[in-house]
C-alpha cells in the first residue's frame, strides 16, 4: 500500500489540504485526516455507481457509446438551441470552468453555477455593499470572537471548527479557550452545543435581529422589548461582545442566505461587519459548500465581468439573478436545452424546474449515476478532479489551491471534454 | 398623434426581447421599415413582423407616436425600455422590464406586468392596471442608484423589494405588496394603498413611505415620532391618522420617514 500525502480534499469549500490517501492497485482504499464526508468521496461509498463509458439515451434505455459520438451529439444540441442553459461547475477545476465560459459565449447560452441555489444571495449582497473578507490563516491566528450564523459546520463542514476555532494560533495560544464562540441558529445543533452564546432566534427573522443589533451597535435604542424571539437585554449583551472583540469573524451559511429576504439578510450582515470596524477589527467569510463553487464565481467574473447567472444570448454578457438563474430559466420554461456539469440539479432543484428538465434535451458531464443522469440524453463521464486529475480550486474565502492527482484514469478530464465540445460547436456555427 | 398597432401573433416559449419597441425607435421609419426592426428571440435576432402584425401610420417625432400592442405579450420583455417620448399602450399582460430606464413619455399596461417594471426609471409615466412583479422601480443589480424620477402607478398588487434603492420620483401601489418595500431607499415617495408583510423601509436613509393598510411586522431599528393627522405628501393630502417613524437607525445618517395608518397597526407602535 502506498501513502500519498498532502492531498487536497475535493468535497467542501474548506479544501482541507492535509489529507493522506492510502492507495492500492491504483485505487484509493483509505484516508487519514479526512472527515467522514471527505473520506466517502475519496473511497466511493458503497452504492455509488461510476459511469465508465459515455452513454446516449435511446428510448427508455442508455446505450454505451464513444466519446466522439457523445460529444458530437452534445455539440449539436447546444448549437441548435435558442436559449441553452449551462449549469453546475462547482465540482470541477478553474481551467474547465474557463473553457465552459468560452463555450457559453460561443453558443449564446446562459451560464450559471450552484451558487444560484446556495451563496448566490451573498454574491448579490457583496455587489451592493462590499466584501470585508480575510483568510483562514488570519482567523486561526487572530480571531477571538467567532460567529457562525445560519450554519452547522459540525455536519456540513466537519473540520471547519477544528481548523479555525479549536486550533491554536499565533495570538491565540490556548486555541478554543482564547475564543468566544457565538452560534446563531433557530435550532439546537451539534455546532450550537459547542457555543458560548447560542442566539436561538425565530425562524426567518435574521434580518430583524441584524437590524436590531446594528441599531444597538450604533448606540440607538430599538423599538421593541423582544426582536426575533431574543430579549432586548440579550441583544445589548451580544452587541457588547461583538464591539469588544479584538478580531471578529462572521461565518455565515444557508440558514441566512436562504431564509426570508435572502440577499438582504447578507447585505445587512455585511453592513454590521463594516460598522463593527468602527470599534474593532471585523471580517466575514461565507461558508461555501462545493469545493470549487468560489472558483467558478472568480473565473466567471474575470472572463465576463459577472460571477454567475451570465446571459450571453445577445453576444454581450448580461446578468440578472431572478431572470437569468438556472431555476428562473427552467421554471419560466425559457431554457430549451441544458448542459449539467459537476453538480446534481436533478436531486436538488424544485419540481417545476425538474419538470422542464424532463422536457428538454439534457447533457450530463458527470462521473456518477445521479438523478440528473437519469433524465439526461447524453452522459459523458469525466475523470474526477482532485483524485484522478489535477486542477486549481478556490477555498471558500478565495485562496486558490492546487488539487493533486492521486490515481490514474482512462477517462477524459472535464476540461478536455469541454474543449472538444467547444471546438465542434465552433465548426457547426461556422457552417451555419 | 399617429397610431401604430402591433398585433401579437403566437408568443413563443423562448422569450422575446423587444427593447426596440419604443416610439424613439419607430420615429422617422415607414411601416415597412418598422416591420423589419430586429428583436431578440433567444440568442438570435428576428424581424418584428415575425411575431407581430404591424399596421398604422408612423411619424417623424417620437412624441407624435402612439404604439398600441393589441393583446397579451406575456413572454415579451423590455417593451418601452429607455423611451423618452410618445406613448405605448399594451392591451394585455407583459413580461419583465416594461418601461425600465424610461426617461419620458407614457406607458399603460392594461393587464399585469412582470418584475423590474420601471427599473432605473428617470422620468415619464408608467401605469400598470393589473398586478406587477418584484423589483418594480428598483435599481440595476449591484447599483445603489435606483428609480430617480417619473411616476409609476400599479392598480393591483406588487411583489418583493419594490422601490429598492429609490432616489426620486413617485411609486404608487394601490394593492398589497410583499416584503421589503423601499429597501435601501434614499429619496422619492412610495405610497402603498394595501398591506405589507414585513421589513418596510429596511436600511432606508431617505425618502418617504406611506402605508395605508396593515403592516404585519415592523423593523426594530426605527424611531417612533408620534401620530400625525391628515398628512401632505408631494402636494397630495392623505386623510386619516398615521403613526410616524424615522429610520432605519441600523444605517448611518438615517433620515427616512414611514407613515403607517393607525387603523390596524396598533401592534407596530411601541
Amino acid at each position: 500500500m502506498e501513502l500519498v500525502k498532502n492531498v487536497v480534499c475535493p468535497f467542501c469549500g474548506t479544501l482541507c489540504d492535509d489529507i493522506v490517501c492510502k492507495v492500492e492497485n491504483n485505487e484509493i482504499v483509505g484516508t487519514i485526516n479526512a472527515c467522514r464526508i471527505g473520506h466517502s468521496k475519496f473511497v466511493h461509498t458503497e452504492g455509488a455507481m461510476r459511469w465508465k463509458k459515455p452513454m446516449i439515451r435511446q428510448g427508455d434505455e442508455f446505450v454505451e457509446t464513444t466519446y466522439d459520438d457523445a460529444i458530437e451529439k452534445a455539440a449539436h444540441v447546444l448549437a441548435d438551441a435558442k436559449r441553452p442553459l449551462m449549469y453546475g461547475w462547482s465540482c470541477t477545476d478553474c481551467d474547465a470552468q474557463a473553457v465552459g465560459v468560452e463555450l457559453a459565449e460561443e453558443t449564446g447560452a446562459v451560464i450559471d453555477n450552484t451558487a444560484s441555489v446556495c451563496h448566490g444571495p451573498s454574491v448579490l449582497a457583496l455587489q451592493d455593499v462590499g466584501y470585508p473578507i480575510c483568510t483562514f490563516g488570519e482567523v486561526k491566528n487572530r480571531a477571538d470572537v467567532v460567529v457562525y450564523w445560519g450554519c452547522n459546520p459540525m455536519h456540513a463542514h466537519p473540520r471547519h471548527l477544528s481548523r479555525n476555532v479549536f486550533s491554536r494560533g499565533f495570538f491565540r495560544e490556548r486555541g478554543r479557550a482564547d475564543r468566544t464562540l457565538v452560534v446563531v441558529d433557530p435550532r439546537k445543533s451539534d455546532s450550537s452545543k459547542l457555543a458560548d452564546v447560542h442566539l436561538q432566534l425565530d425562524f426567518d427573522k435574521d434580518y430583524e435581529l441584524l437590524d436590531a443589533i446594528r441599531t444597538v451597535v450604533r448606540g440607538k435604542d430599538i423599538l421593541y422589548d423582544e426582536v426575533a424571539g431574543i430579549p432586548r437585554e440579550q441583544i445589548y449583551e451580544v452587541a457588547e461582545v461583538l464591539k469588544n472583540a479584538q478580531f471578529g469573524i462572521l461565518f455565515f451559511g444557508m440558514g441566512i442566505t436562504h431564509s426570508r429576504g435572502k440577499h438582504r439578510n447578507i447585505d445587512t450582515a455585511i453592513c454590521l461587519v463594516q460598522e463593527l470596524n468602527d470599534y474593532s477589527k471585523w471580517t466575514l467569510i461565507p461558508m461555501r459548500g462545493h469545493y470549487n463553487v468560489t472558483g467558478f464565481n472568480q473565473v466567471c467574473t474575470w472572463e465576463s465581468g459577472y460571477p454567475y447567472c451570465v446571459d450571453f444570448s445577445t453576444g454581450e454578457p448580461r446578468y440578472n439573478p431572478g431572470e437569468t438563474g438556472a431555476n428562473d430559466l427552467l421554471q419560466n420554461k425559457e431554457a430549451d436545452a441544458m448542459m449539467v456539469i459537476a453538480s446534481d440539479p436533478g436531486a436538488h432543484f424544485p419540481q417545476n424546474a425538474i419538470m422542464r428538465m424532463a422536457e428538454i434535451p439534457v447533457i450530463a458531464i458527470e462521473p456518477h449515476r445521479t438523478p440528473t443522469t437519469e433524465m439526461a440524453d447524453v452522459i459523458i463521464p469525466p475523470a474526477i478532479v482532485g483524485m484522478e486529475a489535477e486542477g486549481t480550486a478556490y477555498r471558500m474565502e478565495g485562496v486558490p489551491i492546487r488539487m493533486r492527482k492521486v490515481v490514474d484514469s482512462d477517462l477524459l478530464t472535464d476540461k478536455q471534454i469541454l474543449e472538444r465540445i467547444r471546438d465542434r460547436v465552433k465548426e457547426l456555427q461556422a457552417s451555419k | 398623434m399617429s397610431e401604430i398597432i402591433l398585433n401579437p401573433k403566437v408568443q413563443p416559449q423562448v422569450p422575446l426581447e423587444a427593447q426596440n419597441v419604443t416610439p424613439d425607435m419607430f420615429a422617422g421609419k415607414s411601416i415597412d421599415e418598422i416591420k423589419n426592426i430586429e428583436i431578440w428571440f433567444g440568442n438570435e435576432q428576428v424581424s418584428l413582423s415575425e411575431f407581430f402584425d404591424v399596421e398604422g401610420e408612423s411619424a417623424d417625432n417620437a412624441s407624435e407616436i402612439k404604439i398600441i400592442i393589441d393583446g397579451d405579450v406575456d413572454n415579451t420583455k423590455r417593451i418601452g425600455q429607455g423611451m423618452t417620448a410618445g406613448e405605448i399602450v399594451i392591451k394585455g399582460n407583459t413580461s419583465m422590464y416594461v418601461g425600465s430606464e424610461m426617461e419620458g413619455g407614457k406607458i399603460t399596461v392594461e393587464g399585469d406586468a412582470g418584475p423590474w417594471a420601471g427599473r432605473d426609471m428617470k422620468g415619464g409615466e408608467l401605469t400598470i392596471m393589473g398586478d406587477a412583479g418584484d423589483y418594480i422601480g428598483s435599481s440595476y443589480r449591484g447599483d445603489w442608484r435606483g428609480m430617480s424620477g417619473g411616476v409609476l402607478t400599479v392598480y393591483g398588487n406588487a411583489g418583493n423589494e419594490i422601490a429598492e434603492y429609490m432616489l426620486g420620483g413617485k411609486l404608487v401601489v394601490k394593492g398589497n405588496v410583499r416584503i421589503m418595500p423601499g429597501v435601501h431607499m434614499n429619496g422619492g415617495t412610495l405610497i402603498i394603498g394595501g398591506d405589507v408583510i414585513a421589513r418596510t423601509g429596511g436600511e432606508m436613509k431617505g425618502g418617504t413611505i406611506v402605508v395605508k393598510g396593515i403592516i404585519d411586522e415592523f423593523l426594530p431599528g426605527f424611531e417612533f415620532l408620534g401620530v400625525e393627522k391628515d398628512i401632505e405628501i408631494d402636494g397630495e393630502l392623505l386623510e386619516g391618522n398615521y403613526f410616524k417613524f424615522k429610520g432605519d437607525n441600523a444605517t448611518k445618517g438615517a433620515g427616512g420617514i414611514i407613515y403607517a395608518a393607525t387603523k390596524g397597526n396598533a401592534h407596530i407602535a411601541p
